[in-house]
């Protein structure tokens, strides 16, 4: 099938307009009625989607599947999946079906959620295959939308602050991609991502108003795009909108900012910044590695003193994005491979925590960990799952949390000890928060009055739980699943980074030399 | 056969874990229970089967990124099989004790089930102890490692509704989290250098890794040194070393079965464990070994010293584990990594026993567990009572000396704890001997009067409890006959493999080929020699054929790492000058025993009275031991609330203030936001300044783009 990944990329668009145009009224039918629509619909997505894993050839690093067709204005309309983009494609639509199974008791306005997510799904599978650079664009920044109509329509207390915030912080960094976007265009005459990842922007140092910039145009670029991805990321300082979002955000929203959304910050570098503005990255990669470094043990310190859950958890997925930031501007094999590792993982682990809050938010209607305490002793099997994924949150070998983390840890320490060093202490301050979480929420003798009657998972809390564990169990043993698929594509882009930084190193000494003599 | 050792603790935890409510509690509970001994049988046959032959199984794959590749794999070696023997042995009994301890327990109420919950953690920690011990690579190690930490953070806060159990368990898992920081950072070291994380690999690169030099921090230092430390500060953190140490006593928050199993036999020692399988690595990096000496005679002394003081039973013993660990690295730090697990083996049975022992009296007294209120029980508990005798004869050190049959004649811990000192005054580190020597006397004096306290004298406390204090069920004294056994003759069994001298090591441990020369002839019957000379000339003439040459002893074992379990330096001659040392050095420990005990028998038989006064005395030094040293207040201070005062800091300061405050301008007025440009000054800086930042990238980047960069 020539057409796969349009194909499920459409599909859910698809069920949002049968949604749109055919389903009428608001009574309890119709709301289930939309929500089997949306269930039925994700999970033909995910089974279409199973085909391209199954097509995928792994050894080939190049695109695969690539479609192309003319689309309007003379743009062309460019997909395709690779080693580095395919495991976000099966991600996102693993994740989807179980997104709308948790939002199974939401009556407010149905349709329209259900219709938010599925378009929501739509654009970020466009984002992870897309392979034009205008359709790229169109896919990021439309895929704000929804989600900003998620947290501000459906979101907590707060939410128009939250919504405007994520909005304007995303945003702001996208107008400087698309700037240095028209840069690109202007430079290689394209806009055909896999030709401009074979393109060498113009690298030559020149210097404006007497500052020097080195590396030239790529480094200018580079900090453009590096705008837009550090605020997805979220890299600090910018990432204090994703608490707030968080907080705000219904429980379905946050799993999907989380596991999805956050991975489109760490695509874009994978995608555009290394392969296209290698010099920019050889130039402006410390400067990332130490802002990861500080993002890891300020976002960790943070998260320890927080009176959140939600927040606490957010904060949690900041310094653990601090590791894929790390990873992928250490730029070696174990470096990104732990990098991406740690983003489908964290995908699973960040999306099951959310949803663990979710399920007592549920039933309490409050965050505030001090409303907790001894849910053990009547929440069994919450308990369980929600130990399970603390310790997957802190990176306990044997589940997916830790092979990212080890892996990026080992990329690192290959680069700089300071920064292993530095980074490696999130390890003792993850557990100190998490653990420290758990012990008030679910530890201890049940005295709470409002506790005394709360109820342990339903089995349809259960049963969205369950895909989750299992894969993060099974990237923990087997993590060959995911590391031999990204593997070799992950190779080719070292390859053609160290490549394409020698280069420009031996052009750098060679201007240095005559103004020695 | 090695695979059904591995994997039938984690069948049993599972079902027993996720399957109770269908088999029942005391299915899973069978289940686990037999399973585990199922396990334990085949390790002793795989123990004595085992011929010293170094044998990889490959399970499946794990890790592989780049030139990284880490299997799952089960390493076969004498290390190994030694652990084998201490894990599924011990366990199996504690899960056997566990029958009677835990049928009632006052924690839970009615109609609460907590069984099989406990059944099944104990099997996973055996699992995944067992994973730690038969890893091939360091980063399975790490599994394991990590994992009994788990299973160590569950079964201690297992009365979950208890606050300090809770704390105690989070504290655990995070002091060790500490040392596992040191531990991932000497992974990565040892992948850089060796491209490698598998230990055969490794092993064969050290003598180049000796050479190597390597920027670290600040610092440009020897690769082994670095390394070897590194991994060293992991083994502080499992093992309880000073600075590190602070989580075990806490751990005594778990029930009793698990402190014998987890944080007396097993899991504290992965620690020495680590040091001796990574014994070619120790053996090129001498100073880390001197590093390693010191911080496990100083943690001997100091554990010693808090253990004189205390009044809880089980934290007695919890101090006099992490002392006694500290023999275990002085052992390992000056090359006699034999001796280390020959002082491992022999502490799992009399240290099991004596924690088993322990609970049976706080199961007897309904869970009272301040020796204060305890008194003359031996009459209530006989067979408690020569349990507990037994344990403390053997951590003690009583024994024979100077007499020796082929082997020396003592108690299990009178061997192997003799064995240490000897290494480590044979080492010519003075301040390591006099500190264990002083912590011997120490070890008998704490364990003499636990003894007193609880079985002599008249009863304390509550009349009730003595009234209705017990003995404990046969299904909890089985267990404690089986480990007596270990207790009184397993130092004397296994000298030969451990200590006896460097062929019979080397032999034991796979390092050289066996000789037919095995059988020692001339020490058969019973002699007692010249005291000065006994030993040693036992040993010249066990390797009399062999190495004639004085000097040339380690002539017999390789002089590169690969083969066998452990390795030795050519230059370390320990284990030979350990037989060779004077007879106040053999007998400084024995006299140490009997310093110990006449102590505490004037001052707990024979003046009751003089403990109080003493007290009062020393108040100020009293207080110092009682407290701990006041190291849990001292980190409070230096960690603990500097790090959550930090965290609030940057929480309200940074993210809420300068960096919200700044974009908060904009969130609420961004309409109007550019009407308003010029009043945004003072409603935050850091915006103002980004956002400056902001648009002059743009304004640059279209400016490039029209008129320059491009060509």
């Amino acid at each position: 099938m020539s057409n796969l990944l349009s194909l499920t990329t459409f599909i859910p668009l698809v069920g949002a307009a049968i949604l749109a145009l055919f389903l009428r009224g608001n009574d309890i039918a119709a709301q289930r009625n939309a929500k089997w629509v949306a269930l039925a619909t994700t999970v033909a997505t995910f089974i279409v989607s199973l085909f391209i894993i199954g097509q995928f050839d792994p050894s080939n690093t190049g695109f695969q599947m690539v479609e192309e067709r003319d689309w309007l204005l003379g743009l062309k309309y460019k997909m395709g999946v690779d080693g580095i983009s395919i495991l976000f494609v099966m991600l996102t639509t693993f994740l989807m079906p179980l997104v709308i199974a948790s939002c199974w008791n939401v009556s407010d306005r149905v349709k329209e959620y259900m219709i938010a997510f599925l378009l929501l799904e739509t654009l970020m599978l466009g984002v992870f295959m897309a392979l034009d650079l205008v359709l790229f664009y169109l896919f990021f920044e439309a895929g704000l939308i929804p989600m900003f109509l998620i947290i501000g329509i459906w979101g907590g207390a707060n939410r128009i602050y939250a919504s405007f915030k994520f909005f304007l912080y995303t945003f702001l960094g996208s107008v400087l991609m698309l700037v240095a976007m028209v840069a690109m265009f202007t430079d290689a005459g394209t806009t055909d991502i896999p030709t401009l990842m074979t393109h060498t922007f113009a690298n030559e140092n020149f210097s404006v108003l007497g500052v020097q910039i080195i590396g030239g145009m790529q480094t200018l670029m580079w900090l453009a795009f590096f705008a837009s991805f550090a605020v997805k990321m979220p890299m600090w300082p910018v990432h204090t909108w994703l608490p707030d979002a968080h907080v705000q955000a219904p429980t379905a929203g946050s799993v999907v900012l989380a596991a999805i959304l956050l991975k489109m910050g760490g695509y874009g570098f994978l995608r555009f910044s290394l392969p296209m503005f290698p010099v920019g990255s050889e130039v402006m990669g410390p400067l990332v590695l130490w802002l990861s470094v500080i993002a890891i043990i300020y976002t960790s310190l943070v998260a320890l003193v927080q009176t959140d859950m939600k927040k606490l958890i957010a904060y949690s997925s900041v310094a653990h994005m601090g590791y894929v930031t790390m990873g992928i501007f250490a730029v070696n094999q174990q470096g990104i491979d732990g990098a991406i590792f740690q983003m489908i993982s964290h995908g699973f682990i960040s999306g099951a925590l959310f949803l663990a809050v979710g399920v007592i938010y549920d039933r309490m209607h409050t965050r505030e960990i001090d409303a907790y305490g001894g849910l053990v002793n009547r929440m069994p099997a919450y308990a369980l799952i929600f130990m399970f994924f603390t310790m997957a949150n802190v990176g306990l070998p044997g589940t997916s949390g830790f092979v990212g983390e080890f892996l990026v840890l080992m990329g690192i320490f290959q680069v700089n000890t300071w920064l292993a060093v530095f980074a490696a202490t999130g390890v003792i301050l993850s557990a100190a928060y998490a653990l420290w979480l758990y012990r008030r929420v679910v530890m201890g003798d049940l005295i709470k009055e409002s506790l005394k009657t709360i109820t342990d998972m339903t089995s349809r809390e259960k049963f969205i739980m369950a895909p989750l564990i299992f894969m993060t169990l099974l990237l923990g043993v087997y993590p060959a699943l995911v590391l031999d698929i990204i593997g070799p594509s992950v190779a080719a882009l070292v390859d053609q980074y160290d490549t394409a930084t020698a280069a420009f190193g031996a052009a750098a000494d060679l201007a240095a030399a005559p103004a020695a003599h | 056969m090695e695979t059904i050792i591995l994997f039938a603790p984690l069948v049993g935890a599972l079902i027993a874990g996720f399957g109770w409510k269908i088999i029942g509690e005391s299915a899973a509970q069978y289940l686990t229970t037999g399973l585990l001994f199922l396990s334990a049988i085949l390790s002793w046959i795989v123990f004595f089967s085992f011929d010293g032959t170094t044998e990889n199984i490959q399970i499946m794959r794990w890790i592989e990124s780049g030139s990284l590749s880490t299997d799952w794999a089960i390493r076969m070696d004498r290390l190994t099989a030694t652990m084998l023997i201490v894990i599924t042995t011990v366990s199996a009994l504690v899960h056997l004790y566990s029958f009677g301890y835990m049928a009632h327990d006052e924690n839970f109420g009615e109609g609460e089930n907590y069984k099989a919950r406990f059944f099944a953690y104990l099997s996973f920690f055996t699992f995944t102890m067992l994973m730690l011990v038969t890893a091939d690579n360091l980063v399975q190690l790490f599994f394991g490692w990590e994992g009994v930490g788990v299973a160590s953070y569950l079964l201690i806060g297992f009365y979950y509704k208890k606050p300090s159990a809770n704390i105690a368990a989070m504290k655990a898992f995070v002091v060790n989290r500490v040392g596992d920081f040191g531990f991932l950072l000497g992974i990565f070291g040892i992948y850089m250098l060796t491209d490698s994380i598998k230990f055969d690999d490794i092993f064969a690169q050290m003598p180049q890794i000796a050479e190597t030099t390597m920027s670290f921090l600040w610092l440009d230092v020897n690769a082994a040194n670095l390394l070897a430390f590194l991994l060293f500060i992991g083994a502080m953190g499992k093992s309880a070393q000073l600075f590190l140490h602070t989580w075990l006593p806490d751990a005594m928050e778990g029930p009793t079965p698990v402190s014998a199993l987890i944080h007396a036999a097993t899991m504290v020692t992965a620690g020495v464990y680590l040091v001796c399988r990574m014994s070619p690595l120790m053996e090129f990096a001498p100073e880390t070994k001197n590093f390693i000496v010191f911080m496990g005679a100083s943690t001997a002394f100091f554990a010693a010293t808090v253990g004189l003081v205390q009044n809880d039973i089980k934290r007695v013993i919890a101090y006099s584990t992490c002392s006694q660990l500290g023999y275990m690295f002085v052992a390992a730090g000056v090359g006699v990594y034999s001796v280390a697990m020959f002082h491992l083996l022999t502490h799992a049975f009399f240290k099991a026993m004596l924690f088993l022992g322990a609970g049976s009296v706080i199961h007897g007294m309904h869970h009272e567990q301040d020796m204060r209120n305890y008194g003359g029980l031996r009459h209530k508990m006989p067979k408690t009572f020569w349990a507990m005798m037994i344990g403390t004869l053997a951590i003690t050190g009583v024994g024979i000396p100077l007499l020796y049959i082929g082997f020396p004649v003592g108690f299990a811990g009178f061997v192997s704890k003799d064995a240490i000192i000897e290494s480590a005054f044979a080492s010519g580190n003075g301040y390591a001997f006099w500190m264990l020597v002083i912590a011997a006397l120490m070890t008998s004096f704490y364990s003499w009067r636990l003894m007193f306290l609880t079985f002599y004298g008249k009863p304390r406390g509550d009349k009730h409890t003595h009234d209705h204090a017990h003995e404990s069920p046969n299904v909890m004294l089985v267990p404690l006959a089986v480990l007596a056994v270990g207790a009184i003759f397993s130092g004397m069994f296994f000298y030969k493999d451990f200590f006896k001298s460097d062929q019979y090591v080397g032999e034991f441990f796979g390092v050289i080929e066996k000789s037919d020369y095995a059988e020692d002839h001339a020490s058969l019957g019973f002699t007692l020699v010249s005291p000065a000379h006994a030993a040693t000339e036992a040993s010249d003439e066990a390797e009399g054929d062999h190495a004639t040459d004085e000097g040339d002893h380690a002539g017999a074992w390789p002089a590169t790492p690969g083969q066998g379990a452990i390795f030795k330096h050519p230059d370390n001659h320990v284990l030979h000058e350990a037989h060779n040392v004077p007879v106040w050095v053999k007998l400084s420990p024995f006299f140490a025993m009997l310093a110990g005990f006449a102590l505490a028998f004037q001052m707990y038989i024979r003046r009751p009275d003089l403990p109080a006064k003493l007290t009062a005395q020393q108040a100020p030094l009293y207080n110092f031991l009682l407290n701990k040293w006041y190291f849990d207040e001292l980190y409070n201070v230096i960690f603990i609330r500097p790090a959550v005062a930090i965290g609030r800091f940057l929480w309200k300061q940074g993210d809420t203030k300068t960096i919200d405050g700044g974009i908060n301008g904009v969130a609420l007025g961004i309409v109007p936001f550019f009407t308003r440009l010029v009043n945004k000054a003072q409603s935050g800086y850091m915006f103002t300044y980004a956002f400056a930042m902001v648009l002059g990238i743009t304004v640059l980047l279209t400016y490039v783009t029209l008129f320059g960069g491009a060509h």
